[in-house]
């Protein structure tokens, strides 16, 4: 018997397992994939837009329209682009939005990746994908394409990075949105009816409706804010009233040269803690259910809700020509509102058929695609205003809307997208302003340490 | 044939011991698993809370401690351990007081339909805990079953958002642990009780005690190591608790209710800092082992 004892055995074994460990820091093991670089200028030389001669292929798509009418336009428009290329299947792996954000991650570093994602535009997703090399930028393609043309540049921005991720809105283009957003107020036509008020067309007009509503024993605005985010896009609204739009947009895309502690931003956050104060808001506004609130709205609880278009089909669906939408307008009379686009969709540099991927997303943005869109429910990202016609009750207001601040106004980009932390610190902060946990004061100076802090570091 | 007897015995004994890899062989399966589900992943872990990694790059850089430094210097995360020690009186302590009342009732009493009680008090551990997550961020809703029953019955002024409320939110997750680990403890401490010898009792009665002063005599001290278990299973269960957390606030409001798994899933999938987030997860791993080391130390002490 020579065999060693069992602590030599464990020392060897521990010896071995330690080995393989160190063979390998976090990450080595992965594939290098060095994304091609965008050719400067001109001929569009390495792009293939003929799809039906290249062979049988599957392209992997990871989408999050997992809603009624968004489920329904991405399989109508996936079908028609299986019509038009028989010789490409398309694999539809569809997660919700949640669920997508966190395995994405995993997905990309993972050996089977997909060929197409649908990444959230803002630092911590999209940001970190580009700068990690895992994304292909689409210029070459926007010109083979003219997406150029099709979109608005104010809308393009939002998936626009540096190579290095380092500036966003500017750089070159990683994706391509199908749905344009808006947030705005909801509200029941036979309430406003009932209390005797009209559409309130400006801030100063929207706050006396609440104090009218309240007067009369109404619950003025609703709000479910127990996810943490829901009052990002009640504040957002709010602040595009009283805070210069290119200062939000630096705030919001986290590029450096404007500053959250400003007394524009605190009267913003002054007026949204006035509003609680004043009893406007259901009871219990963080401890709320962003989903119930809402469902609770169409059965008559409440009279405002200020929302994404996002909610427009669901609650349109419940409440018919009852439910309305409109942007209220600032001092000075112009529209300048939190909006942007619904999830872009981008390519892998994983993705073996960049072309056909390239083509499916060219397909899910056609003008033609938008009007399916539009018969589905959704609000289409282009062709809004000749569209809004066609579309029927709220949806048609959300859309006339979403044409106002998108032609003649500003769309301010999502709050959340400025810093990889900020969703986290700017929700738990509007619940602690809600809760009267944080004066406006304080609010402000923990947004702008988070804000000033990521700018330092993003040099 | 003592001699023949002898020699089957030791060729018996040879062919049951066989060669000397053979238990090896016999353990390979266990081992290979638990290496490489719980062992490997396990320094792996460790591993990586030593380097910082966006979990994307195909690169990381060796810090060493630092984040090891980062976890007890944030504020917040300092802020999401004590929680956890806030749930260890949920899931723990409070669940042992009321398991131990209510194990000595029915284990002493001749309650009617004790089994009936027995299945409705062990419930809660059969229930997934999303459903029971679930289930019970709609009773604590603002115009809840919770909250409508406090009004209903004239106590309105109690009625708050529970799971929005700064001070409540927490013992009110917490409550919900509570619920869960009764059942475990109680059904636990029952079978303990079972086992405590009747003329112990008998004894204590002839001496004139009282059921309290037979409780503290006899069934306490006779508990001691069903009490240790569990304990070691609930502590386990309040300091990893991450499910009931995310369901129902997300650490929310603010960051009254976070706790460090909760911090593990945050920073690695959210934020993608890999390297703070193992470092997490060892620190908790560590404050897990050693705060069961001393229940199981002192539960052992005779």
């Amino acid at each position: 018997m020579t065999a060693p004892s069992g602590r030599i055995r464990a020392a060897l074994l521990g010896a071995a397992l330690l080995a393989t460990l160190s063979a390998c820091a976090p990450g080595t093991g992965q594939q290098v994939t060095t994304p091609p670089a965008p050719t400067a200028s001109g001929s569009p030389s390495g792009v293939n837009t003929d799809i039906a001669g290249v062979g049988d292929v599957t392209l992997t798509v990871w989408d999050q329209e997992v809603r009624g009418g968004q489920n329904e336009q991405i399989e109508k428009l996936n079908a028609g682009f299986q019509d038009k290329y028989p010789n490409v299947t398309i694999k539809r792996v569809s997660q919700s939005v949640d669920d997508l954000a966190t395995t994405l991650r995993l997905a990309l570093t993972g050996d089977d990746a997909p060929d197409v994602v649908q990444a959230n535009n803002g630092r911590n997703t999209m940001g970190a994908f580009v700068a990690a090399g895992q994304l292909i930028p689409l210029d070459d393609y926007a010109q083979a394409y003219g997406w150029q043309e099709r979109f608005s540049p104010s809308i393009l921005k939002f998936s626009t990075y540096s190579t290095d991720a380092k500036v966003f809105g500017e750089g070159s283009l990683y994706g391509l949105p199908q749905t344009g957003e808006v947030v705005g107020v909801f509200y029941s036509r036979s309430k406003l009816a009932g209390l005797g008020l009209e559409i309130p067309k400006n801030w100063t007009e929207f706050e006396a409706a609440l104090a009218t509503a309240k007067q009369a024993g109404e619950t003025p605005l609703v709000l479910g804010n127990i996810e943490k985010w829901p009052a990002i896009h009640v504040f957002g609204p709010l602040q595009g009233s009283t805070v210069p739009a290119d200062q939000i947009t630096a705030l919001a895309l986290g590029n450096s040269g404007a500053s959250w502690t400003t007394p524009e931003n605190e009267a913003a956050a002054a007026t949204l803690q006035g509003w609680v104060e004043k009893g406007y808001f259901n009871e219990g506004v963080n401890g709320a259910d962003y989903d119930a609130v809402w469902q609770g709205m169409t059965k008559g609880e409440g009279v405002f809700l200020i929302g994404g278009s996002w909610l427009a089909a669901d609650m349109g669906a419940a409440m018919g020509d009852d439910l309305g939408f409109f942007v209220p307008a600032d001092a000075a009379g112009r529209y300048a509102t939190t909006g942007g686009t619904g999830l872009p969709f981008a390519v892998t540099s994983a993705s073996q058929h960049s072309d056909v991927a390239a083509a499916y997303l060219d397909f899910l943005t056609s003008d033609d695609a938008m009007q399916i869109l539009v018969d589905t429910g959704n609000l289409p990202v282009n062709r809004t205003a000749e569209l809004a016609g066609s579309a029927g009750g709220a949806l048609s207001e959300v859309f006339t809307e979403f044409g106002k601040v998108a032609g003649s106004g500003d769309v301010l980009p999502y709050l959340d997208y400025a810093t990889p932390t900020f969703s986290d610190t700017l929700g738990a902060a509007l619940q602690g302003l809600i809760d009267g946990q944080l004066t406006p004061a304080a609010f402000t100076e923990a947004l702008e340490a988070d804000y000033a802090a990521f700018v330092a570091s993003n040099g | 044939m003592a001699d023949r007897e002898g020699l089957t015995s030791d060729r018996r004994r040879n062919r049951l011991a066989g060669p000397a890899w053979l238990p090896w062989v016999y353990l390979a399966p266990a081992l290979l698993l638990y290496g490489g589900f719980l062992l490997f992943p396990l320094a792996r872990a460790a591993q990586y809370s030593l380097y910082e990694w966006d979990g994307l790059t195909p690169s990381s850089t060796f810090v060493g401690f630092r984040n090891y430094l980062a976890v007890i210097g944030d504020p917040r995360l300092r802020e999401a351990f004590g929680h956890a020690g806030v749930l260890i009186f949920f899931y723990a302590v409070l669940p042992l007081a009321i398991g131990l009342i209510l194990a000595t009732i029915l284990a002493r009493g001749k309650v009617r339909g004790r089994g009936f009680f027995r299945v409705v008090i062990f419930l809660p551990q059969v229930i997934a805990m999303v459903v029971i997550a679930v289930t019970w961020r709609q009773l604590y809703a603002p115009d809840g079953p919770i909250n409508a029953t406090l009004r209903a019955v004239g106590l309105g002024a109690l009625a708050r958002p529970w799971l929005g409320d700064y001070f409540w939110t927490l013992p009110a997750v917490g409550f919900i642990g509570t619920w869960v680990s009764t059942g475990l403890v109680t059904v636990l401490l029952m079978a303990g009780i079972a086992r405590i010898p009747k003329d112990l009792y008998e004894a204590a009665r002839l001496d004139g005690a009282s059921a309290v002063q037979e409780f503290f005599a006899i069934t306490l001290p006779s508990l001691r190591g069903e009490i240790t278990v569990a304990l070691t299973l609930t502590i386990v269960a309040a300091l990893k608790t991450f499910d009931l957390v995310y369901v129902t606030t997300r650490g929310g409001p603010g960051t009254s209710t976070t706790v460090p798994s909760y911090e593990v899933y945050r920073n690695a999938f959210e934020l993608g800092r890999v390297g703070i987030a193992t470092a997490i997860g060892i620190v908790l791993t560590v404050i897990i082992f050693a705060i069961n080391a001393v229940v199981n130390r002192i539960g052992d002490r005779e």
